[in-house]
């Protein structure tokens, strides 16, 4: 029987970490070279990790899909990175942070988790400042900050658009060094395929060489798996297209608790999409919501070109609706606000999908060249995909899936209900609630990959009893005959449809059912429409290529086998949710002006998920103690 | 619209290639040059043949995974954009297109359009680097930086390290791929301390992975999907240099008696 204990130390909020850190126990820097630790995915939180874990003497083996760490999808974040710096004495502290989290988050996280991130994230900007990333400064030299969605300050850093790349070539930068001094073994090209329990600790890992692909074991003292989030599972999101669920849907498999599956973020400022062959939704900055405005046409089905439209003819949607914070209204708000009025039919652009994002105004009143120094790369970025100049035609944007708040369930110490396995960044659940806040993933992955998780690995490490394990172990023997069979399976199926149309077809029927807004009798199709699609790829799904060489289709088939079973779990966890909160969104739960309708008394809780085998997954739920903030209905009006 | 490619097919580094010839029918002008191989690749998946591998990833221009040479030019025939930014409505309706990898002796096919670029990830473990420990780090605003300075850094910090560069390169060099590194970090203070030793160590990385040297063509930066500027080759051989009169005991910028400050 699973249990779950969050192990939040007790005590006042502001000293939880510093007492936590001063109990956990120590691994001696002579042990330290000893012991093992595999690390899964190279983005903010994985590079980071890896890198930290290295410098105090572990041996680390480092592994990613891509063919240099450097490609992690974190590179393409493009906002900023938030930070309680308060540098614009606008009122910003440790505990303002932490409230618009939690209140962000709709009342969905735990306050300890969230307080620790609160805190160190003026550590992280300090950190990043010194691995040489290039921040944006002001003319004095002092760093510069803008404000971002969903708060009344003005906390986040940045660099360009492009904050996400630099971060991640800061935190590759210090793995480099660490590869350089053999502190870290990096294995790029390689993919997790398994997990590898032993008496019930994570031991080690199961892996495919992509380029020669032979399936390989690898064992170790303790795993962490850093392989980031399941948008992809929509088919179209904002993601890189590598992007997957494999590696924490597999660990989920051998016993570890999937949290909140359903907290799944929406972005509101995306290209709309355009015919079926797109395969991806390309992003454009929440950062532009500081200056730019959302409207559409009052009247429905206006076709005239928006320049023709006189400003008493426009309805600035989040303006009306939301005065206090208007345009910067958190993500799942904005996004839903946009396909209310996409439903009712003032949708522009092709199909009426899309809404326009104006920067007539900014523009007039500050010139062109502040908003091309601010935006200039978002706009040729535009420009490139859809031919227009946003310089002088309204954007045209519409939401796409983007985050997961959801992920493997861990404690306060970041470890999942597998003791040795690790989560963090957005494979863990933890700090994010209902809906994240824009900047603050950046923030949360190198919190935990820099400063959370090498102090707690460190007390299992020392305290576990780990007995050695390898290659020959039977519980290594059957993981890898499980990946090896799986192989055989895709390549043998020998059927007709490419494994991109079941992806197509999956991750259509969970945007219609189980996305922006969702309905018991959506989700009671989807459950049971999803199995069958299932049984037909494994029936009728075309692998061309053998196992024992670079094969793209292979990889790619066995992570449209993994959403296809995920996809279900998904639905299970919004079905069971009968509350509207943060990024989930039920229909029978609602105001009479559409407002979401949060059920404290039944809902205030994660929901863990445990694996059954053909059966429905067993839930689990951790309650959500509010010591330190009182739950309030989260007003941005 | 409708196209003839011409792609580069190769089955394993030891295979010898050959260009084989594919038809892309019912292309509309709003795909990207990626989704329309896609297209390709999804008709001979259906026919149970091998699809072509290439690489890609964000598909926004930023992760660095795409390396074509689209009719001879890597990343096609616009400026300051990846592969993945490309889109159809670029080409003539019928036009022929050739599609090949990257050739440098130090990126290996690996398969079809898929080349090993891991040398590019070894010259950074050279010395692409700030040594600083987790933990410790003095508040950001302690040292002040220039908005110029700071900017310059991040034009050079940029680079996406896809290796298009090397690719134009008639001596596949990695010169600019190099300086921008070396640029970013000398330009800031938190990078000044290792200068010296980084600019020596990734150059002698760079010749020992076999990239060619610099010819001063500039067609490295004429196909840098982000425009990094030839200038930064100027500084990496200003560095360069002056990392040479350092290690020789002289003193690289002697102190004037009346000059205000460093």
């Amino acid at each position: 029987m699973m249990k779950l204990d969050p192990k939040i130390p007790a005590g006042p909020l502001e000293t939880k970490w510093d007492r936590h850190r001063f109990s956990e126990k120590l691994v001696s820097p002579n042990n330290k070279r000893r012991i093992k630790v595999i690390v899964i995915g190279t983005g903010l939180a994985g590079a980071s990790a890896a890198s930290t874990l290295g410098q105090l003497g572990y041996q680390v083996e480092c592994f990613c899909f891509q063919d240099s760490p450097r490609r992690a999808h974190s590179i393409a974040a493009q906002g900023g990175i938030n930070a309680a710096k308060n540098y614009q004495d606008d009122g910003d502290s440790v505990a303002r942070l932490f409230y618009d989290t939690i209140k962000g988050g709709d009342f969905r996280s735990r306050e300890a988790n969230v307080y620790r991130l609160a805190q160190v994230s003026a550590q992280i900007i300090d950190q990043c400042v010194a691995l040489g990333v290039p921040f944006a400064r002001e003319y004095g030299g002092q760093l510069a900050n803008r404000s971002f969605g969903g708060v009344q300050v003005s906390r986040t850093f940045y660099c360009r658009g492009q904050t996400g790349q630099q971060l991640l070539l800061g935190a590759y930068s210090a793995l480099c060094w660490q590869i350089e001094r053999g502190q870290v073994t990096m294995h790029p090209r390689t993919e997790m395929l398994d997990l590898i329990v032993v008496d019930g600790q994570a031991r080690g890992i199961v892996v495919r060489d992509l380029v020669t692909g032979r399936v390989s074991i690898q064992t170790a003292h303790a795993v962490v798996l850093a392989t980031g989030g399941y948008s992809n599972v929509y088919y179209l999101s904002t993601n890189a297209s590598g992007s997957n669920v494999t590696a924490t849907y597999r660990a989920w498999k051998q016993g570890a608790a999937f949290a909140n599956p359903c907290f799944m973020q929406i972005h509101p400022t995306a290209i709309p999409p355009g015919d079926e062959h797109q395969a991806k939704l390309t992003l454009m900055s929440e950062s532009l919501r500081n200056d730019g405005r959302l409207w559409v046409p009052k009247m429905a089905a206006d076709h005239r070109s928006p320049g023709d439209i006189p400003a008493e003819e426009r309805d600035y949607f989040l303006e009306r609706r939301y005065p206090r914070f208007g345009n910067l209204a958190p993500r799942d708000i904005a996004s839903r606000a946009v396909k209310t009025v996409c439903d009712e039919g003032h949708g522009v652009g092709p199909g009426g999908q899309g809404v326009y994002l104006d920067f007539a105004d900014v523009i007039e009143r500050q010139g062109q060249d502040v908003v091309h120094e601010r935006y200039g790369n978002l706009f040729d970025m535009y420009n490139r995909i859809t031919g227009e100049d946003a310089y002088y035609v309204p954007m045209r944007i519409y939401p796409a899936p983007h985050y997961t708040m959801g992920g493997l369930w861990v404690d306060y110490n970041l470890m999942s209900t597998i003791p040795g396995l690790f989560v963090i960044g957005e494979a863990n659940f933890a700090d994010h609630g209902a809906n994240r806040l824009g900047a603050s993933s950046l923030m949360q992955g190198l919190a935990d990959g820099y400063f959370i998780l090498p102090y707690t690995i460190g007390h299992y490490l020392a305290t576990a009893k780990l007995l050695p394990v390898g290659e020959d172990h039977k519980e290594s023997r059957a993981a890898l005959q499980r990946v090896a069979g799986r192989i055989s399976r895709l390549l043998n199926a020998k059927g007709r449809r490419p494994a991109a149309s079941f992806h197509r077809e999956v991750g259509k029927f969970l945007w219609d059912h189980c996305g922006m807004s969702r309905n018991q009798a959506g989700l009671e199709l989807a459950l049971r429409s999803i199995p069958a699609l299932r049984e037909e790829f494994w029936r009728n799904v075309v692998v061309p290529g053998s196992g024992e060489a670079f094969n793209q289709e292979l990889e790619y088939a066995g992570r449209v086998a993994d959403y296809l079973e995920f996809a279900e779990l998904l639905c299970h966890d919004a079905l069971h949710r009968e509350e509207s909160c943060g990024a989930h969104f039920r229909e029978e739960h609602q105001t009479a002006d559409g407002e979401p309708t949060r059920d404290d008394t039944c809902f205030a809780h994660v929901a863990a998920w445990e694996y059954r085998e053909h059966a429905v997954p067993i839930l689990h739920k951790e309650p959500l103690a509010f010591e330190f903030v009182q739950p309030t209905t989260r007003s941005y009006q | 619209m409708t196209f003839t490619l011409k792609i580069w097919r190769q089955k394993s580094p030891d295979e010898k290639g050959r260009f084989v010839t594919y038809k892309a029918h019912d292309v509309g002008s709003g795909m990207s040059f990626l989704e329309m191989l896609d297209g390709v690749n999804q008709g001979l998946i259906a026919k149970g043949e091998e699809p072509v591998a290439f690489e890609q990833d964000c598909r926004e221009g930023i992760c660095g995974s795409c390396s074509l040479v689209i009719n001879g030019i890597p990343h096609g025939p616009d400026r300051g954009m990846s592969t993945c930014q490309l889109y159809m409505r670029r080409f003539p309706d019928g036009a022929a297109i050739t599609i090949e990898p990257w050739r440098a002796r130090a990126f290996p096919i690996i398969k079809d359009l898929v080349v090993d670029r891991r040398a590019l990830d070894r010259v950074m473990q050279a010395g692409g680097y700030v040594s600083v420990n987790t933990g410790g780090a003095v508040d950001g605003n302690v040292l002040l930086i220039e908005k110029d300075q700071a900017e310059t850094a991040m034009d050079a910090a940029s680079c996406i390290g896809c290796g298009a560069c090397v690719a134009a390169c008639k001596n596949a060099s990695a010169m600019l791929f190099v300086a921008a590194k070396v640029s970013h970090l000398a330009l800031l203070p938190q990078g000044k301390p290792e200068r010296t030793r980084r600019v020596k160590t990734m150059l002698d990385a760079m010749d020992r992975e076999g990239f060619g040297s610099c010819g001063n063509q500039y067609e490295c930066e004429a196909v840098c999907p982000k425009r990094i500027s030839v200038r930064f080759i100027a500084t990496l051989n200003r560095e360069y240099l002056r990392a040479g009169v350092v290690e020789s005991g002289l003193p690289a910028e002697p102190e004037s008696p009346h000059a205000e400050s460093a």
